[in-house]
């Protein structure tokens, strides 16, 4: 399997504080890499550093076999940014826009197509100050893969989003994705996690803590159920390997129905607030 | 749809990069359509030379002596400078609100060159000064009795004064706009020394009224000169009596006009930053 991005060692120091205390990853090419951790947790520096925009105290970075430390032109027309927040080019309108952004890659997707990707059509004559939050979102989508770029970086994408908006927004991204995009992608959304990446890697006190498939991470899969359920003598719960067999067990005790019986397992939330509690 | 999902451009298919030049004046049309949308600022930008002109032009409606010249038609060749040197107050203030909206940092992750960029603000300033100047002369011809020159040759100096003149207060202004900490606090810093050399370089008032010590402040500046070369293209030989030097010194107006044009650029090359000093 190609790696898009190598990292081995990076570290990144402001001041007192160390953002990135030496982090290793290998992103696939063509999978979607979510960066999960709290604020401040050093997923954006990691990011920005990937991303060229900004420099490294220390360590190896590798994005699709360049340095970006030393971003080429050549090298920027390969890749796609989503920053967290922008208010430009408020004046011209979508399709202007996105026309005019695609003037700077040498093999640009076409933007008509673009706009209609990103479901702006209706929109493409309007003034981007007149768009609605999730639409100018939609914008700096389509201004991050008018490059056709083989890696897109989406910085907490959907932040401040409705829950529909977000829905929309997941669609596109997954769409991207199965047209062969490496995503890498930072969120604190654990949902948005769960349900756009291939693997997580959950980032606190300026480390890797944990990676994986949203479903194992932190042993989420091998974790043992529990159980809950009441009596007489009040709510009881039960952790165990065998969740079937203390059901049966409590059918039989209870001859039918068990008072408020319930069994769960571990939900991605829990492991990594369990995570972020204890940094390596 | 799935169509429009696929990948049509395989990395063998980029072509080389967009050149420079043609960045550049793509660039241009979008900063001209942007600038020309927002009204207040259009408007507040032509009205401010314009209600100068007509204000003081009427105040100060005497002839100079001895020259036949009228004080109004001093001001037309002044406020001419001042125009030509907008671009160092529009472009520090609007470069240093790319800065703040996100502008720059869209731009730094694309291959966009950023000689592209600064094309496309000398360009977009060289349009707006060069409006200013055309509603200027037309006021002066109609209300002040200016009389535009006849002869080729003063036409050429007034091309070579304006762009030079342009070119340098723009790059100026892009090196100036590093200094300010963010877009609000721009205006009052970049306005400042801008008003301060109107008042000394001969735009309000007449160079030759002036303590010699504030001439010889204002001469290292290009306003003084920018100015001096107007008035000898709108005054001519009835106004050299008027100067310090008794000559309107053309050599030299090109030749300080032409330091701060390639001082400006290397000033530009080595201050600009695509990110504002919080990013780091």
């Amino acid at each position: 399997m190609d790696t898009a991005v190598r990292v081995r060692g990076l570290t990144k120091r402001y001041g007192e504080v160390q953002a990135v205390g030496g982090i290793d990853l290998d992103i696939h090419a063509g999978e979607v890499y979510a960066i999960l951790g709290p604020n401040g947790a050093g997923k954006s520096t990691t990011v920005e550093i990937m991303e060229g925009h900004r420099t490294r105290d220390a360590g190896e970075v590798s994005v699709l076999g360049v340095d970006p430390g030393r971003p080429t032109r050549a090298w920027r027309s390969r890749i796609g940014i989503v920053l967290q927040t922008a208010n430009d080019v408020a004046e011209a309108t979508v399709r202007e826009t996105v026309r005019h952004f695609a003037g700077y890659y040498p093999g640009s997707k076409d933007p008509d197509e673009v706009i209609e990707q990103v479901g702006l059509t209706e929109k493409a004559d309007q003034r981007i100050r007149k768009l609605s939050g999730g639409q100018r979102r939609r914008v700096d989508v389509a201004l991050g893969v008018i490059g056709d770029p083989e890696l897109l970086f989406l910085d907490e994408p959907t932040t401040g989003f409705d829950p529909e908006a977000r829905r929309q927004f997941w669609e596109l991204i997954a769409g991207l994705a199965r047209g062969g995009t490496t995503i890498v992608l930072t969120t604190h959304y654990l949902d948005e996690a769960e349900a756009l990446a291939d693997r997580v890697a959950v980032v606190a006190g300026g480390r890797i803590v944990a990676e994986g498939e949203p479903k194992t991470l932190g042993g989420r899969a091998a974790a043992k159920a529990l159980v809950s359920w009441s009596d007489e003598g009040g709510h009881h719960s039960l952790e165990t390997d065998t969740p079937t067999r203390t059901v049966l067990e409590l059918t039989a005790r209870f001859d039918g129905e068990v008072p408020e019986l319930a069994v769960t397992r571990p939900t991605l939330e829990d492991v990594y607030l369990r995570l972020i509690e204890t940094p390596a | 749809m799935s169509q429009t999902l696929a990948r049509p451009s395989a990395p063998a298919l980029r072509a080389g990069q967009p050149s420079v030049t043609r960045l550049g004046l793509s660039r241009t049309v979008i900063e001209n359509r942007m600038f020309f949308r927002e009204r207040e600022a259009v408007i507040f930008t032509f009205a401010l030379p314009i209600i100068m002109l007509v204000l003081f032009g009427s105040i100060f409606s005497g002839e100079m002596e001895g020259t036949g010249l009228t004080v109004s038609q001093l001001y037309v060749a002044g406020l001419i400078g001042t125009a030509t040197m907008t671009g160092f107050q529009n472009l520090g203030i609007n470069v240093a609100m790319d800065r703040d909206d996100g502008t720059l940092k869209r731009l730094a992750g694309t291959p966009l060159p950023r000689t592209s960029y600064f094309i496309g603000k000398a360009l977009n300033t060289l349009s707006v000064s060069f409006f200013q100047v055309v509603i200027l002369l037309a006021i002066g011809v109609t209300l002040f009795g200016l009389e535009l020159p006849s002869e080729a040759s003063r036409w050429v100096t007034f091309t070579w004064v304006f762009v030079l003149g342009v070119v340098g207060s723009s790059l100026l202004g892009v090196a100036i706009s590093s200094l300010p900490r963010s877009a609000r606090s721009a205006s009052a810093v970049i306005a400042m020394p801008f008003v301060v050399l109107q008042f000394i370089s001969g735009v309000f008032i007449p160079i030759g009224q002036l303590p010699a010590w504030l001439v010889n402040v204002a001469s290292v500046f290009p306003l003084k000169w920018m100015c001096q070369g107007f008035r000898s293209v709108f005054l001519g030989d009835a106004g050299v009596t008027l100067e310090v030097a008794k000559s309107y010194e053309l050599d030299r107006v090109a030749l300080v006009l032409g330091a701060w044009a390639v001082g400006g650029l290397v000033l530009c090359l080595m201050t600009f930053r695509w990110k504002s000093r919080r990013d780091g």
